[in-house]
């Protein structure tokens, strides 16, 4: 098993030229998926999806600042760029029926696409909303971190596009320490508001493989402030529908036996669902005693 | 990108231009719905053909396994026409993975269509009846298997309304399957032998609803996209239907047309119970609120004993 391997997108040196963008389209030879104006900021991608595997967020602020003594309205522009986070407990590997989404010796998240039979079951199960079927093909799509490129030894595309390294790739350690040596620097140059989103092996998916240094909330930037792996519920889940699964059989065997009972060996009307639900509504031709039960 | 809605008013949060967090489920109608009707259906029928077999009432038995054998196939093909690649459908059995509801579903459902085609085709040809009568009981296994494990299979997503509901939602599908299987037993077993589908179908009717409003109540914020729009008109549709097919049921003992008029409406109030459960999850995957606002609230609730200054922890405020 090689080490494991990850994106650091640090969205501070981010300028919105979505150059990850277009490297990502032209190496992974992904479809366009309709040129929409979407009328809000530059970003006209809007989201990740089946044939978008980098999406530039642009978001437009006015905040207080405190200057000289004074409140004053200042603007920022803040730009990330979105991918998928390559979890460490996957949902959508951990959902997929037929074994197509698996870990790679990189512990990254990867589709087979000779395997996948496009069930969709990854797509609502991922708690960020990163993979999605596309529609002519059937299958589902997401970012595979340039897997064929890591196997040649080379990063992924969009990071070696980057101009200002704001998406950096390497071994998952190296980066954890690079982004917290980042954020120290943030911090003491009174950047408070910068924080890192996923590095955390503590968080409800065990750490992503691709983590951020953002500078506001993660659902500013269209991120789950506290995404869980929805598999980390599913024993209780069982247990509660072998609950259901029991409950359905008794009712049946109550709903059999009780015609019987009623019938055979109890006087009429003295069973146990006709006490509770009186003689006058099951009783009379329905499960009364003229009835060979 | 700050929004508030008159329902919740504290409900305040922030999203990325009001989009969606996660995606919402691709699966189609009328296919899925569908599929959870029939599933269900198939499921509960199975054990009405046990039972049925055991306390010697063949009419009653026959229906049942026909109705089970039928349900699981139907479900299956309408399963198979929901893939991306129809084709692959076999790659459902290509793993078994206790992780993926639908891998374990999928191994439930062939289990549950290939015994109960034995059954049912026992049943009409004779041949065989004792492999036959193996294989109905082989099905009270199968069975409830079958109509519960559909509600673990949308629990286990990122659809808010969805996951946070896995208690209930079990309940309310056994429920719903409960009332299905009755209503097959009211409308196609000879009205003498039908009375145990009365009961199950009024149990079922009860069962199902119980569970629909314990489920709402409890889950607060996110029970809201089971009431508003289109998914409400649904599930409102589905209590009514089903609370009225179960009163109908509890009398049908009285006359067949009561029978008829309960079977129906407890197939339609089912029917709508799983459209509307699909919409709300849309609903709510559709909205980010549903996603923010109770990551938010777990952790602020995990932050409070450190209580971290607001104008820190929300440094920046949107124009």
């Amino acid at each position: 098993m090689a080490e494991r391997m990850g994106f650091f997108t640090d969205t501070s040196v981010c300028i919105g030229c979505k150059a990850c963008e277009v490297a990502c389209k032209e190496w992974n030879e992904l479809p366009d998926d309709g040129f929409v104006f979407e009328a809000t900021s530059y970003d006209n991608t809007g989201a990740l999806g089946a044939s978008t595997w980098r999406h530039v967020a642009f978001i437009e602020q006015t905040r207080a600042v405190r200057v000289e003594g004074r409140e004053e309205d200042v603007d920022r522009w803040l730009m990330s760029s979105d991918v998928c986070k390559h979890c460490t407990h996957a949902a959508c590997v951990d959902v997929c029926p037929t074994g197509a989404l698996f870990h790679t010796e990189f512990d990254t998240v990867l589709v087979q696409a000779d395997v996948c039979n496009g069930c969709g079951y990854c797509v609502p199960a991922c708690p960020y909303g990163v993979i999605q079927r596309r529609q002519d093909d059937g299958r589902a799509w997401k970012c595979t971190m340039c897997y064929d490129r890591q196997l040649g030894g080379l990063e992924p595309a969009c990071a070696k596009a980057c101009p200002t390294d704001s998406i950096q790739f390497g071994p998952l350690d190296e980066l954890r320490q690079r982004a917290a040596d980042r954020l120290a620097g943030l911090h003491a140059d009174g950047h408070t508001e910068a924080r890192l989103y996923g590095e955390s092996p503590d968080d409800g998916v065990g750490g992503t493989g691709a983590f951020f240094l953002l500078l506001d909330e993660p659902e500013v930037y269209g991120l789950p402030p506290d995404p869980v792996v929805t598999t980390r519920d599913l024993p209780s889940m069982w247990r509660w529908a072998g609950a259901a699964a029991v409950s359905m059989a008794g009712v049946v065997a109550v709903a059999f036996l009780e015609g019987r009972v009623s019938g055979n060996r109890v006087p009429t009307g003295r069973s146990l669902v006709g006490r509770v639900l009186g003689r006058g509504v099951l009783g009379g031709r329905g499960l009364g005693g003229r009835r060979r039960w | 990108m700050r929004r508030e809605r008159a329902m919740v008013p504290e409900a305040e949060f922030r999203s990325y231009y009001g989009r969606p967090v996660i995606k919402a489920p691709i699966w189609h109608e009328p296919h899925m719905p569908t599929y959870l009707y029939l599933g269900g259906m198939s499921g509960a029928s199975s054990l009405l053909a046990v039972m049925a077999r055991y306390t010697g009432r063949p009419r009653l038995g026959r229906t049942a396994r026909i109705a089970a054998a039928a349900g699981s196939a139907a479900g299956a093909v309408l399963l198979a026409a929901e893939l991306g690649r129809p084709e692959r459908f076999l790659n459902m059995l290509r793993v078994f993975k206790v992780t993926s509801p639908m891998s374990v579903g999928s191994w439930i459902l062939a289990a549950q269509g290939g015994l109960s085609a034995v059954a049912a085709t026992s049943e009409l040809t004779g041949i065989l009846p004792v492999a036959g009568d193996a294989a109905v009981l082989a099905t009270g296994l199968t069975g409830p298997l079958t109509a519960t494990y559909t509600a673990v299979l949308v629990a286990d997503t990122a659809v808010p309304a969805w996951h946070e509901a896995y208690r209930e939602l079990p309940f309310l599908f056994a429920g719903s399957a409960l009332a299905s299987a009755g209503a097959v037993g009211l409308l196609a077993a000879p009205h003498a032998e039908a009375a145990p589908a009365r009961l199950v179908a009024v149990a079922g009717a009860a069962l199902e609803t119980a569970a629909g409003v314990v489920m709402e109540r409890r889950l607060g914020l996110l029970g809201e996209p089971y009431q508003l729009g289109r998914a409400g008109r649904l599930m409102r549709a589905a209590r009514v239907l089903t609370v009225g097919g179960g009163a109908l049921a509890a009398v049908s003992g009285r006359g067949r047309t009561l029978a008829v008029l309960s079977g129906l409406a407890l197939t339609a109030g089912a029917l709508c119970t799983r459209f509307g459960i699909l919409e709300a999850g849309r609903a709510s995957a559709a909205d980010p609120k549903y996603t923010v606002i109770p990551q938010r609230q777990r952790l602020d609730a995990r932050a409070e004993p450190s209580a971290a200054p607001p104008d820190e922890r929300e440094p920046a405020n949107l124009a």
